[in-house]
């Protein structure tokens, strides 16, 4: 589907959705409460078949974490990015999507090691990279005495 | 929420399964890699990846780094892969100022690329030969390896993280030698990759160790993000050189090697064939470099106009990501890597499911695993 039909039809399908068609993707932003339903419509919709999630990572943006996911359907071929917002900046939980794309399930468990955002209902949610107890280096406030030289 | 320990994995297996620890150390990891292997007598119950050995943070340092820094960091993730890293970052970095490289870096840019990945499928085809005992593979692999390594170093001075493509262009010119010595690697790599076949592709021991074995299906390489030659033996179309051309890749025709068995022989025979494809790409360009600048005049402090930026490359492992989020400084706020070898690591477990443990090495093998780029 072309960039501007594909983000009517979304609009048309979630009128709560801010939708942006000027970028180089159509990007959408959407609630972290209805997040999880709008992924299950993108994967199964035939007008969408996004079964492909191509990448997800997460921004500290100091007052709330972002998580872009950027899906593309193999069938279709076209692309989306979908952003969220966690306005929790302590202690933000957002849905998995480990349920819909395999993939969902290590690259959740990347961004809770590095950023701390935790995933209600992931079957596997362990730190990936680091030890327990070391602390979330992505985050902004992160602070390591030994390792870092302040400039 | 409870996070899960890793003890509590191990206390959930059935009575009678055997817990194996494979790595850090182990050879056929290429790298340090560990994987806790759940035995059923000889078979493969499941296999828990622990990454992570060398985690250097890349993606933190990289908030402390301006552009043409980053670069140097790219090579040390997918060493095998340096050019195809560094010209990532390159056209991210053109792409959100607008610039325009010349033609004659598009031309450069792609035939680097595709010298460095049959470099990369030469050292893969020779220490999969060699995981699986083949010891001669690792001679005849390395030996034509360093003929691509010898130009590169007559160019650029390096032989395994190069950083010569940076934002704007090239670093240097190439060598006046190397359109002369390229073609000539093409004339004897011509002769020696039927080497190769006879080698490995015909060795009944081989086949029957890579023939059905480590199936993925085309739904379970899609869903896990498996892509470039891993992805592309289970018939996943999914080569970013195809889907959307940068460089030169335009303008040079080429076939996408599919294959539809989805086994460990499948990736295999992708990743030969590739070889010959990356050769054909290469004669198409090297005698028609224009002529021109190998650098635009970029300023000497790069800024990315504040918003959110991204570009896939495929490398000789698959499909690389780089997304930055900029807020119109030198350095990024934040950058992030879509590395293929993290994707496709993890669909080893469901390779493994069922196969004998002396086939995790050869499974693993065929995945072409390279550990710092997991890691980052």
């Amino acid at each position: 589907m072309e960039k501007e039909q594909l983000g009517l039809v979304l609009a048309e399908l979630f009128p709560a959705m801010e939708v942006v068609t000027s970028g180089e993707h159509v990007r959408v932003k959407a609630a972290p409460a209805e997040f999880h339903k709008l992924a299950t419509t993108l994967r199964d919709d035939s007008r969408f078949q996004f079964d492909f999630l191509f990448n997800l990572y997460g921004v500290d943006r100091e007052d709330k974490f972002s998580l872009i996911y950027n899906f593309e359907s193999t069938k279709l071929g076209h692309i989306i990015d979908i952003e969220t917002d966690l306005a929790d900046h302590d202690n933000p939980v957002m849905d998995t999507v480990s349920d819909l794309w395999k993939t969902a399930e290590f690259q959740e468990r990347e961004i809770y090691d590095l950023m701390g955002v935790k995933f209600s209902n992931h079957p596997d949610l362990r730190r990936l990279f680091l030890e327990d107890g070391w602390g979330f280096p992505l985050r902004k406030d992160y602070k390591d005495d030994i390792n870092f030289i302040e400039r | 929420m409870q996070e899960v320990e890793f003890s509590d994995i191990l206390t959930a297996q059935e009575d009678g399964d055997y817990i194996v620890n494979i790595g850090p150390q182990h050879p056929s990891t290429h790298g340090v890699m560990r994987f806790v292997v759940s035995l059923k007598g000889e078979m493969l119950d499941y296999v828990v990846p622990h990454c992570g050995y060398i985690h250097r943070g890349i993606e933190k340092m990289c908030e402390r780094m301006t552009y043409p820094q980053i670069i140097h960091l790219t090579d040390r993730m997918d060493y095998l892969s340096a050019h195809m890293n560094n010209e990532a970052v390159s056209i991210l970095v053109e792409k959100a100022l607008g610039v325009e490289v010349p033609e004659r870096v598009k031309y450069i840019r792609t035939i680097l690329s595709e010298l460095q990945r049959i470099a990369s499928h030469q050292l893969w085809w020779a220490a999969f030969g060699m995981d699986m005992g083949g010891l001669t593979c690792f001679f005849y692999g390395l030996r034509d390896r360093e003929k691509i390594l010898d130009i590169f170093e007559e160019s650029f001075g390096s032989r395994l993280l190069h950083s010569f493509i940076c934002p704007g262009g090239l670093m240097g010119d190439i060598h006046p030698n190397f359109q002369k010595r390229t073609k000539e690697f093409i004339t004897y790599f011509r002769k020696k990759l039927p080497e190769y076949d006879q080698l490995l592709t015909g060795n009944i021991i081989f086949e029957q160790r890579t023939k059905g074995m480590g199936i993925m299906s085309k739904e379970d390489a899609i869903s896990f993000g498996a892509t470039g030659p891993t992805g592309r033996g289970s018939n996943f179309a999914c080569d970013i050189r195809k889907k959307f051309p940068y460089s030169a890749y335009d303008k040079v025709d080429f076939k996408e090697i599919l294959y539809t068995e989805g086994d460990s022989w499948a990736r295999y025979k992708v990743r030969v064939d590739e070889m010959w494809e990356s050769m054909k790409i290469i004669e198409q360009l090297i005698d028609n470099i224009p002529e021109g600048d190998y650098s635009t005049k970029m300023k000497p402090i790069i800024k990315l106009p504040e918003g959110e930026y991204s570009q896939r490359v495929e490398t000789a492992k698959g499909d690389l990501g780089v997304f930055v989020v900029s807020k119109g400084e030198k350095y990024p706020y934040r950058m992030h890597f879509r590395t293929p070898n993290f994707s496709n690591l993890f669909v080893i477990s469901q390779l493994c499911k069922g196969n004998k443990i002396a086939d995790l090495i050869a499974i693993s093998g065929s995945l072409d695993l390279v550990i710092p780029d997991i890691d980052r």
